[in-house]
């Protein structure tokens, strides 16, 4: 029996499809996920994202913990309430999961990670909380809606309490708060400004409902995927898994070297990559002509060698289709892509492809 | 409920084909099937000459979400793909049935059509596969 969130019957009313995802009854589309994929470009949509697992770490020995535990390092968030995107890796340097933490004091951090590695994570966690003071809840009784767009910040902002209103609208980018029942973060996974709000799951029907009434349409995974793609953003599992580095996966900017005594776990295989050279390097891609890319496609680049495309889809804002993938480091500007049979050109390009609702590459 | 008209023919990976009546029949997906696979972003349509064998695969559509194959319902000629998906692939959503057919097919065997599901045997199979 699949799992389902607070807000499953809220779903069905909206006309959802429902699929399984990571043992979650989870809403694919409303009926057209390009339109819901416009909606968040555009204005504003919500996401349940309740299968996501929030975990409470308190205790005296939490800083030092993270900082051993996770690739970027925690010390760099100083004012409470700010947050920091990071992996966390294994002895090898695989990435375990990639996930949030929040700095809320000295010590209590949150940190949200992945539904489909849940179990791996916790168990993981947990081995490597000994020797450290601190305490591991998981949060199972907190929904969490993330709405993105345009007009999300401002929508959400009319639903709040004067005072909270205000902290809300004030809030900095990257950076949560806990305002009554909600802790609101200014965090997203779609390129485009918004909130991502924890809320008691008896809340969160009612809360659901009212963003809806203030004209917040809902938006399921498929758009979700588009959109994170679009937005250059890595989806563990895919992009990345235990044997890939963060350094083969595009993520080399969550890795904090300094300073160089901090022993983060992977640290060691990080550094032997490193000297020895990464041999392959994360990119965007975009096709040139009609097709579109998909996850496993063989890039192949005419006299440098082959690589793989790691997600891809059609992207609905630029009307082509986009990907990312590793190539190997000599890669320039162009190779050629791999489907049924066909090799079909495509450019090389940074990504993210769009923010902000604008495309950033060129087409 | 999916729209399934009484004149067509189906096949049990959810192509339909119209009987022309001048010894060609016009082939698509189903309302059932572009409702499953979402918003189409690519069609590929096959060209006209290619002789296809029953149950190929020669056509394929294409939605945010996965790659599909379109299997030829008959063994046949192609007389012609429908030029007008390559820029409007939304078609095939939109008016499955009409507009967004995928290609004309000429059957080697114009009985074979008599071995192709009426629109009562692919409600059933619609039913079942629920």
């Amino acid at each position: 029996m699949a799992n389902r969130t607070a807000l499953y019957d809220k779903h069905l009313e909206a006309g959802a499809r429902m699929v399984d995802f990571a043992g979650w009854e989870m809403p694919i589309h409303y009926g057209s996920q390009i339109e819901e994929h416009h909606t968040v470009r555009e204005a504003a949509g919500m996401f349940d994202v309740s299968h996501m697992v929030v975990v409470d770490l308190r205790g005296a020995g939490v800083r030092d913990y993270l900082r051993h535990l996770l690739a970027n390092d925690i010390a760099k968030l100083r004012t409470p309430g700010k947050a920091l995107y990071s992996c966390m890796l294994n002895e090898r340097g695989g990435v375990i999961d990639d996930l949030i933490t929040y700095y809320l004091a000295d010590d209590f951090y949150r940190v949200v990670v992945n539904a489909a590695t849940r179990d791996k994570d916790l168990a993981w966690m947990r081995r490597q909380a000994e020797g450290f003071d601190l305490s591991l809840t998981e949060r199972d009784e907190l929904s969490m809606i993330a709405v993105q767009g345009p007009r999300a910040r401002e929508i959400v902002c009319t639903l709040l309490e004067d005072g909270d209103r205000t902290a809300a609208e004030n809030l900095g980018v990257f950076v949560g708060q806990q305002l009554g029942e909600l802790f609101i973060a200014r965090t997203g996974y779609t390129g485009e400004d918004g909130f991502e709000i924890m809320l008691p799951n008896a809340d969160a029907p009612g809360f659901w409902d009212a963003l809806a009434a203030a004209g917040v349409k809902p938006i399921g995974l498929g758009a979700r995927d588009t959109l994170r793609l679009e937005a250059g953003m890595n989806l563990y599992g895919t992009d990345m898994d235990e044997g890939i580095s963060p350094l083969e996966a595009g993520l080399a900017w969550t890795v904090a070297w300094e300073p160089a005594e901090r022993d983060f776990i992977g640290r060691q295989a990080l550094e032997q990559q490193k000297a020895g050279g990464v041999k392959q390097k994360f990119v965007g891609l975009v096709l040139e002509g009609k097709g579109v890319l998909r996850s496993h496609q063989k890039i192949i680049v005419e006299g440098v060698g082959e690589g793989e495309v790691t997600s891809g889809t059609f992207s609905p804002t630029l009307g082509v289709a986009i990907a990312m993938g590793r190539v190997p480091v000599g890669t320039d500007a162009r190779c050629e892509v791999e489907i049924r049979n066909k090799r079909l050109p495509a450019r090389i390009v940074k990504p993210p492809f769009v923010r902000n609702g604008k495309a950033c590459i060129e087409l | 409920m999916s729209n399934v008209p009484s004149d067509l023919k189906y096949t049990k990976s959810h192509e339909w084909v119209r009987d022309n009546g001048d010894g060609t029949v016009t082939v698509g997906v189903t309302d059932h099937a572009q409702e499953l696979l979402g918003d189409l972003v690519f069609v590929e349509t096959p060209e006209a000459g290619t002789n296809l064998a029953a149950e190929e695969s020669c056509a394929v559509v294409e939605s945010v979400k996965a790659a599909s194959d379109v299997y030829a319902p008959l063994a046949g000629e192609v007389v012609e793909g429908n030029e007008l998906l390559a820029d409007a692939p939304e078609t095939v959503n939109n008016d499955a049935y009409g507009d967004g057919w995928l290609f004309k097919l000429r059957p080697e065997n114009a009985d074979d059509l008599n071995g192709l599901m009426d629109a009562d045997a692919y409600n059933k199979l619609l039913e079942e596969e629920a």
